[in-house]
């Protein structure tokens, strides 16, 4: 007891000298510091309301533009490439990028933050409805989705029809040496693995393409699955990223999954042929991505939005797509609608240089054309934009 | 004199000296101390109150069958939630990482506070530790790239030879529930361990060696006077594992298998919360996917609440029961 009291009475005298002058300051400073650092978190947080995508009132040819946007993963390689080619030709425009997803790039030109959006897959009727003001889609570059898969004694040369690939992904086709695999591989000695499906478990454009074009070949697949960049699997592994769909590839003997063209090529993984509208076997490459593209030019006339999946050449590989870049039709702000104007000229012509290294599909001509007619139509405040070369 | 009394006359004195009685820079730090002391419970209650708020489009659509029902799909034509997967993923992995990582942590806990020798302790308890600061991401990455195919043949000899328990009765693809139990369970090693070896640590010394005196065992020892003593503690860092388990999202995102159907053994690929969010959220459209993901988040955080609330009356009424709480 008695003990008790004296540590007590030593336990204020600590207390009483933290209370000395200069202790105080340093406890200060600390709580300055704090207060501080709140204030500029929250004032981060409330300056994403009014970024600077709306009017500014600076003159356009005396500073250099900044131009945002955010969206889509999938051509991130190629985009960033290409501002980073861009601004040493343009020293005037800035482009900042953020790979956010398709879903919030959407989101952010709905909201008005950036001055525009990227996504791998053409807005819905429904979200035309929600965008406050006529939007346009620039097809920029296409993609191909590759079946992989992983055969002990199968190296490569596996053909698929559309039947087929809706089968194993629907649960129906189990085991590898199924009578309707065998007839279209008669040169292969297939094994009686059971099938393993390898898919993206993360919202992505992949799934949105693959599953776009098994909705298109398969009735079954249409009204059971639909389409999406995330849906009800039948079957199967879910992988996080390309790199967790190879993950389950590369180690389950029996397993066969989609990845983007370029995540394949990379990583050596063996991959499907896959019977186009045709009647031709064709294995995804730059080339017959390009022909899917072509083959669309038609129907993209009438609706950029068209999907180009299970494409009409004979030389096209059947399961492609765009990825577009998003942006109001009217702009506000006169420097900033030009340089957008500008680079994305750029990007459909010069820039289209930039994609075969980098396993993107460039532009078929038709589609270039398609652009510019497109981009011509776009209004500052609603007067067009003096043509340029 | 009891515990109680003398808490309560150490707090009188700083309490009585009232806010008046101090000198400026006194009374600001108290009012400082206060505000932030209050912060923190602000801060929750907003988090819920905004969780809640974005999660009512999806709240409001599917009620309890949110709750009921084992579905998720996303599909913008079809946008229909149900998260009992999800759930069952969840509780299920973290309570398998807790019977798998429990024991091990446990002896390891005794060994370093006990048996090892003293040139042991140190370096050991680094290294233990050590496991703490590794990225959830790099365990993931391990887990599907070594883990998995380490996996793969226990799993098929056992669902070949003890197929007949439905715990391994299905197919055997490495990837999984097994799997993401065991990167949880070497996740929260180092939290168990060192906690568990603190309040072993903490056990007086005299308490050991009258034990023994008396004639104990060892083995008795430990179990009576030593664990015994600790055992609030020791439940206390196991509730800091499962707190850990429950929430952790990208190592399971890696090696779980993400398959939105209610996991019928071991083996089958499954979904938790957390990785259902990792999953969707970036790509999440439609009008009610983002909510639903946002209730998603928000059952979470009713279910850890639950769990923690459960762990604590576990502990109190434990620490109840025992001589003296070495908890205070």
């Amino acid at each position: 007891m008695g003990v008790n009291r004296i540590s007590l009475s030593g336990k204020e005298e600590v207390m009483v000298s933290l209370a000395t002058p200069r202790k105080a300051a340093q406890g200060w400073c600390i709580g300055i510091g704090i207060a501080l650092s709140l204030a500029i978190t929250l004032g981060i947080a409330s300056c994403k309301g009014k970024s600077d995508a709306q009017n500014s009132p600076t003159p356009p040819s005396l500073s250099a533009v900044n131009l945002s946007g955010a969206g889509a993963t999938f051509p991130y390689p190629l985009y960033s490439k290409w501002f980073d080619v861009y601004a040493q030709g343009h020293a005037d425009t800035r482009i900042n990028y953020q790979s956010i997803g398709s879903g919030g790039g959407i989101k952010q030109l709905q909201a008005g933050t950036v001055d525009f959006g990227a996504s791998d897959a053409p807005l819905s009727d429904d979200e035309v409805k929600t965008m406050p003001a006529p939007v346009v889609h620039i097809p920029t570059v296409a993609g191909a989705v590759a079946l992989a898969y992983n055969l002990p004694d199968v190296p490569g040369g596996l053909k698929l029809s559309p039947e087929v690939v809706a089968g194993l992904f629907l649960g129906e086709i189990t085991k590898w040496n199924d009578s309707k695999i065998t007839a279209l591989n008669p040169q292969l000695k297939l094994p009686a693995l059971p099938v393993a499906i390898a898919h993206r478990s993360d919202g992505s454009g992949t799934t949105y393409i693959f599953t776009n074009y098994l909705a298109a070949v398969s009735q079954t697949w249409a009204t059971k699955v639909g389409k999406g960049k995330s849906v009800n699997w039948p079957v199967g592994i879910g992988g996080k990223g390309n790199e967790g769909v190879a993950g389950v590839l590369k180690q389950t003997p029996g397993s066969i999954g989609y990845v983007e063209l370029a995540y394949a090529t990379q990583n050596k993984l063996t991959y499907v042929s896959i019977k186009n509208k045709a009647g031709q076997f064709v294995a995804p490459s730059i080339e017959s991505t390009t022909a899917a593209a072509a083959s669309a030019e038609q129907a993209m006339q009438k609706n950029v939005r068209v999907s180009i999946v299970n494409a009409a050449g004979a030389d096209a590989y059947p399961i492609s797509g765009f990825t577009y870049v998003l942006l109001y039709k009217d702009q506000k702000d006169a420097a900033k609608g030009t340089a957008l104007v500008d680079f994305l000229k750029w990007a459909i012509h010069d820039g289209q240089q930039q994609a075969g290294p980098l396993m993107y599909a460039p532009l078929p001509k038709a589609v270039v054309t398609l652009n510019e007619h497109t981009l011509e139509t776009i209004t500052i405040n609603g007067q067009p934009i003096g043509k340029k070369p | 004199m009891t515990r109680m009394q003398v808490k309560s006359s150490q707090a009188s004195p700083l309490k009585n000296r009232g806010v008046f009685g101090a000198n400026l820079a006194d009374r600001a730090f108290r009012w400082g101390t206060l505000a932030f002391a209050i912060a923190i419970p602000v801060l929750i209650l907003v988090l819920g109150i905004i969780l809640t708020w974005d999660a009512m489009p999806s709240i409001r659509y599917f009620g309890w069958h949110f709750l009921t029902r084992s579905i998720w799909d996303a599909a913008p034509d079809h946008q229909y939630f149900g998260i009992v997967f999800a759930i069952v993923g969840t509780v299920v992995s973290s309570l398998l990482a807790l019977i798998l990582a429990v024991p091990i942590s446990l002896a390891t806990a005794v060994f370093l506070a006990d048996l090892a020798p003293r040139w042991l302790r140190g370096p050991l308890s680094f290294l233990i530790e050590l496991l703490a600061a590794v990225p959830s991401i790099v365990y993931g990455l391990w887990g599907i790239f070594v883990l998995v195919p380490l996996l793969r043949p226990v799993e098929t000899w056992l669902f070949m030879h003890c197929g007949f328990i439905p715990l391994f009765n299905g197919a055997p693809y490495g990837i999984g529930l097994l799997a993401a139990g065991l990167v949880l369970a070497i996740m929260i090693l180092p939290y168990i361990t060192s906690v568990s070896r603190e309040v072993i640590q903490a056990v007086p010394q005299v308490q050991r060696e009258a034990s023994l005196a008396l004639g104990a065992t060892y083995w008795e020892t430990l179990r009576g006077p030593v664990l015994r003593y600790a055992r609030s503690g020791i439940l206390g860092a196991i509730i800091l594992g499962l707190g850990r388990a429950l929430g952790e999202t990208m190592a399971v995102t890696m090696v779980i298998g993400n398959c939105t159907d209610i996991p019928t053994s071991l083996f089958s690929p499954a979904s938790t919360m957390p990785s259902l969010l990792a999953n969707e959220f970036v790509e999440a459209t439609g009008k009610l996917e983002p909510a639903a993901l946002v209730e998603v988040a928000l059952v979470l955080v009713v279910i850890t609440v639950i769990i923690n609330a459960f762990a604590r009356m576990l502990i109190w009424k434990v620490s109840k029961g025992d001589l003296q709480g070495v908890r205070e």
